[in-house]
């Protein structure tokens, strides 16, 4: 019997991740064959002559060298400034007494329960007004926050003893020079987790970038795709280039930084 | 500088962002669903009037609205049970000691989760075409006659459920996971020794210890649901007959397409109370399992 409960078993998660790779998987071999090779019936499975020309054809042509530098900029960008904003806010909610600070949190984690969108109407016009739509300012800027983020660096920054800052403080060290040398090399473990979590998040958004980014020189790699994918239906080809282009970064991100991104998750679930 | 000073320095900047590109937004949102702001406001704010309640009043007749409400519902109550039976089902298979290269399937199963929504959207449209799609080809060969996906009305939001359930699956999987590590051996232990079968200690213990966890994963996801967008866009462009129009679909067409933003803002708001109230009704509920 518990031979069969293991073929069982085994078999299930071989099928399930049969299922959860296929997509992917086909979308690599797609991306390799010339115009037209996938449109036939059954459909194949691999290229029979294995190409470059949908990529050279989507770089040359299509500006998808642009849309990645836009991408790799905006990513960038918005994961440094956001990590700094919400350690620093993340670490002061845990660590350091300020008027109201407890009251303060509370609210925070109360607007938690707001959906961005309902926001996107008013920030339009508010970037529009500061001269930031159409601009890369447009999505760092109200990227620059996140109350997710400083809920999940305080939630590890509690763990800190008041020890250590203390005897910093008796050497005679500033706040800031504190956090520099003595809190950001404890908070490590989740810094990454959250520059990875922030990382992600932002190559992959598409709504607000679709919103705020309307120049197509600005555009990210998703509202690109988005765009040629309405343009070049029938190019099977082509849009699974440009799909390994758009996700294949962040799958290899994640391929690297797995570890710290699930366990993150996991933290962040069970005990929050 | 005294420590209080100094925390000041640390929290202002994301203060100041959350204050003015977040809350004051939203409040804003509640202030301009209150007036026709529309394309000639957009050029010249004293075309802008008061309307009180008319964009609420005007979208609670339209038609379309009312579409996109039933839509995302059928999206919610069909996807979410469906996503967290498939990510229930995984976490038990990954977790049970029978299982073999864990570390590779938790990877495989999880990987569609960091993928781009939009570029698997454009992978999942492809997969779904009607004569030169994998899924009827795989289908057909069983003997099921192939299908519209995209293009028939009755199967469109069922396609993107499929497509959004194997996205989103392995993000609970995880969460699901993460619980089941933390039930103690010893209640397996003791529920063993008094005889009890491999179902009923997964009636009695597994599932009793995990409700909590399933709840909040539950509340998680019907928030995110609610919040469909990227796939009819890429997918269907909320056809065929409008059957994958969701409410933000709506929202954006409306307030980017049109640009009728007061009515937009309406549509933000009401999907906002909405998911607001589904939420609260779930914690109730939550709350009532538990205490019984």
């Amino acid at each position: 019997m518990p031979g069969l409960a293991g073929l069982i078993v085994n078999g299930l998660l071989l099928g399930m991740a049969a299922v959860s790779l296929f997509p992917l998987v086909w979308m690599l071999a797609v991306s390799f064959m010339a115009p037209g090779e996938a449109s036939v019936f059954p459909p194949p499975l691999f290229p029979a002559h294995p190409t470059l020309d949908n990529y050279r054809q989507l770089f040359a042509q299509g500006g998808m060298a642009r849309y990645l530098v836009n991408s790799v900029v905006l990513t960038t960008a918005v994961t440094v400034v956001s990590l700094t904003v919400n350690v620093a806010a993340g670490y002061a909610f845990a660590k350091l007494a300020f008027a109201a600070r407890d009251r303060i949190f509370k609210l925070l984690l109360g607007a938690l329960v707001i959906p961005a969108q309902v926001a996107m109407v008013p920030l339009f016009l508010l970037l529009k007004h500061l001269g930031l739509v159409n601009s890369y300012g447009g999505v760092i800027v109200p990227a620059a926050a996140s109350i997710f983020g400083i809920f999940l660096v305080r939630q590890y920054a509690l763990a800190i003893p008041n020890d250590l800052l203390e005897a910093a403080r008796i050497d005679g060290a500033s706040e800031l020079r504190i956090f520099g040398s003595v809190v950001v090399p404890v908070l490590k473990p989740i810094i990454v987790t959250l520059a990875v979590f922030t990382l992600l998040g932002t190559w992959n958004d598409f709504m607000w970038p679709l919103i705020v980014l309307s120049d197509q020189e600005l555009y990210t790699l998703p509202v690109a795709l988005a765009s040629l994918s309405r343009e070049h239906v029938q190019d099977h080809e082509l849009m699974m280039a440009g799909s390994v282009i758009t996700t294949l970064p962040v799958l290899v991100v994640f391929l690297v930084l797995q570890r710290s991104y699930m366990e993150g998750l996991m933290a962040g679930s069970v005990k929050g | 500088m005294s420590v209080r000073a100094a925390a000041w320095w640390f929290v202002a900047p994301a203060l100041l962002v959350i204050a003015i590109f977040f809350v004051l937004p939203v409040l804003a949102a509640l202030a301009l669903s209150l007036t026709d702001f529309d394309l000639y406001a957009l050029a010249d704010p004293s075309n802008l009037r008061l309307v009180g309640f008319q964009n609420y009043t005007r979208l609670l007749t339209t038609p379309l609205f009312w579409q996109a409400l039933g839509n995302t519902l059928y999206f919610v109550v069909a996807g979410v049970p469906f996503s967290i039976a498939v990510s229930f089902g995984a976490a038990l298979l990954l977790h049970s000691r029978l299982a073999r290269f864990r570390a590779f399937y938790r990877t495989a199963l999880f990987a569609p989760v960091v993928t781009t929504l939009v570029a698997v959207a454009v992978i999942w449209r492809y997969l779904f075409d009607t004569r030169y799609g994998w899924l009827n080809y795989a289908l057909g060969s069983i003997g099921v006659t192939p299908i519209d996906w995209l293009g028939d009305p009755h199967w469109a939001m069922p396609a993107i459920i499929v497509f959004a359930v194997w996205k989103s699956f392995g993000y609970n999987m995880i969460i699901l996971i993460a619980g089941l590590q933390s039930i103690p051996a010893e209640l397996y232990e003791a529920a063993r020794i008094d005889g009890a079968s491999p179902w009923r200690q997964f009636r009695h213990v597994t599932l009793p210890w995990l409700s909590p966890i399933v709840a909040m994963v539950s509340i998680l996801t019907v928030a995110g649901y609610f919040q469909l967008f990227a796939e009819p866009y890429v997918m269907t462009q909320g056809g065929p007959l409008q059957s994958t129009v969701s409410v933000l679909y709506f929202m954006y067409e409306e307030g980017f397409k049109w640009w009728n933003l007061g009515s937009a803002s309406a549509v933000a708001f009401l999907l906002f109370v909405l998911i607001f109230a589904v939420t609260a009704v779930q914690l109730r509920v939550a709350r009532w399992q538990s205490a019984a």
